[in-house]
């Protein structure tokens, strides 16, 4: 073994002990997407499931349970902007401050809603069909319980460094994306009455839900 | 077989409801006809249809939800389920010629499999035996047969009595009915109880869907025709990718709606209607 085959080995070494640091250091910090999705889907379905209260229709705890734990990794900002469509870059930032506010009562109820009927179900995390370079996927799910499947496929962001770094930004029921729904149940609303129209239809449909 | 007198006059009675219908629609289409400012193109009938809509609704809540909270609270589980489970044996039949016609091979073996392990092992039905070996369902119907083989879906048109459904659907309807098993009980009576009794059933196990819903959209009508679209679509692509969301925009910016008016009177926005995958036929 002389000096200079040394000198290469050490200097092949230092390069290959540089490579490890790059490729997972995209992943290292943040977790796996569909681990994000299984983890949380996991974490609440077993608080919600055989809470006596929850069955029984009280929504409060499912809602803060949603709030605390699925809330921080959805971008609430880009869903609005998506559902409220071209109306939202002449929206003030007061109207958009209001409209992201009002939309996420009504998602995060209608959500604990859906959550709250579940008693048996289990998800099972579909594999990943992306790159590791891609910025946004879809991560598929289903549901299973009683009755047939349900579908459940989430569009995430790559957010690095925020949160799991990963955030939600659309949602797919049975194969109806939300935001798209949503979108055109806005338009409608925004050619009619505005935006403050808007504002004021969502701030209704919260208040009647509360009382419902 | 000759007609009894009692068939005789419900057929009659079917008949002039019929006609009733027919006329109530041509009124509502007539009336409705000019309301609309923003026409969309998915739903050219969508005057006539928001009235059928609310005919369904008052027919829900006035017979068809009452019952089937009734028929939920009161009968046991275990009875809910083998009605259910009966019933949707039969659909599987029907799902298997269905999913034959598709050319869905394995899907077709699958559904095969259900109905001869539930018909034979599960007292004719009422025992789900195939789910318990894991073989899973593959609902199909013949709207979805036709998708497949390339008929677009047409415009959105709400049924009395059978609710959404497209121009295909409808067409298809008549030959869902007519091979349904049920349609094959001789005696009338009978016949009238399964029909009841599957409505009833279905309905029960919608219920708690619907609420969500009703609780979720600020337009139940529009909600339930985007909602129906876009599923009946996921239904017939199933295992294909799935169609991405039509021009998803970052912030609002959407280069792909392309010379989209931002004045508030234009037109709506009829993207997610128009731009079918790429990747598909027509639907």
């Amino acid at each position: 073994m002389n000096r200079r085959f040394l000198g290469r080995l050490a200097a092949m070494l230092l390069a290959l002990s540089a490579l490890p640091g790059l490729v997972p250091a995209a992943w290292a910090a943040d977790e796996a997407p569909d681990a994000l999705i299984k983890r949380l889907s996991d974490e609440v379905l077993n608080a919600t499931r055989g809470d006596k209260s929850i069955q029984a229709g009280d929504l409060t705890k499912v809602m803060a349970l949603v709030d605390s734990k699925i809330m921080p990794n959805v971008n609430f900002q880009r869903m609005t902007a998506a559902a409220v469509g071209p109306a939202w870059r002449q929206a003030t930032p007061e109207q958009q401050k209001r409209l992201q506010e009002e939309f996420k009562v009504l998602l995060v109820r209608t959500y604990s809603g859906a959550l709250a009927q579940v008693n048996d179900e289990t998800v099972t995390v579909k594999p990943l069909r992306a790159a590791p370079t891609d910025a946004e996927l879809v991560v598929r799910t289903e549901v299973r319980g009683r009755g047939d499947p349900i579908q459940l496929d989430y569009r995430l962001e790559k957010t690095p460094g925020q949160g799991a770094g990963w955030k939600i930004y659309n949602l797919n029921v049975l194969g109806v994306w939300l935001v798209e729904t949503y979108r055109s149940q806005f338009a409608q609303e925004i050619n009619a009455k505005g935006l403050d129209g808007l504002i004021a239809a969502l701030a209704d449909r919260n208040k009647a839900n509360r009382k419902g | 077989m000759t007609k009894t007198p009692l068939m005789i006059r419900s057929e009659a009675v079917a008949g002039g409801a019929a006609r009733l219908l027919g006329l109530l629609a041509l009124a509502l289409a007539l009336g409705g006809c000019a309301a609309l400012a923003n026409p969309n193109p998915r739903d050219p009938l969508e005057p006539l249809n928001r009235g059928v809509s609310q005919f369904n609704e008052g027919v829900d809540s006035v017979v068809l939800r009452p019952v089937a909270t009734v028929y939920r609270q009161n009968v046991p589980p275990i009875i809910r389920t083998g009605v259910a489970n009966f019933f949707g044996n039969i659909s599987d039949a029907w799902s298997f010629v269905n999913s034959l016609l598709q050319f869905k091979l394995q899907d077709a073996g699958e559904n095969l499999t259900r109905v001869s392990m539930n018909t034979f092992m599960g007292l004719g039905g009422i025992l789900d035996v195939a789910s318990g070996f894991n073989i899973e369902r593959h609902r199909e119907d013949f709207g979805q047969t036709l998708g497949r083989w390339g008929v677009p879906a047409g415009p959105y048109i709400v049924l009395p009595f059978f609710g959404p459904s497209t121009l295909r659907d409808t067409l298809a309807l008549p030959i869902d009915r007519r091979l349904d098993l049920v349609q094959r009980i001789d005696a009338h009576g009978w016949r009238n109880t399964a029909y009841t009794l599957r409505a009833v059933d279905q309905r029960s196990n919608l219920l708690r869907a619907s609420s969500v819903l009703d609780g979720a959209a600020l337009d139940k009508y529009s909600f339930t025709r985007d909602a129906h679209l876009q599923r009946r679509r996921a239904e017939i692509f199933e295992k294909e990718e799935p169609p991405a969301p039509p021009a998803q925009p970052g912030e609002g910016a959407e280069p792909a709606r392309g010379a989209q008016p931002a004045a508030p009177g234009g037109a709506q926005p009829a993207v997610p209607s128009g731009s079918p995958p790429p990747a598909a036929p027509a639907r």
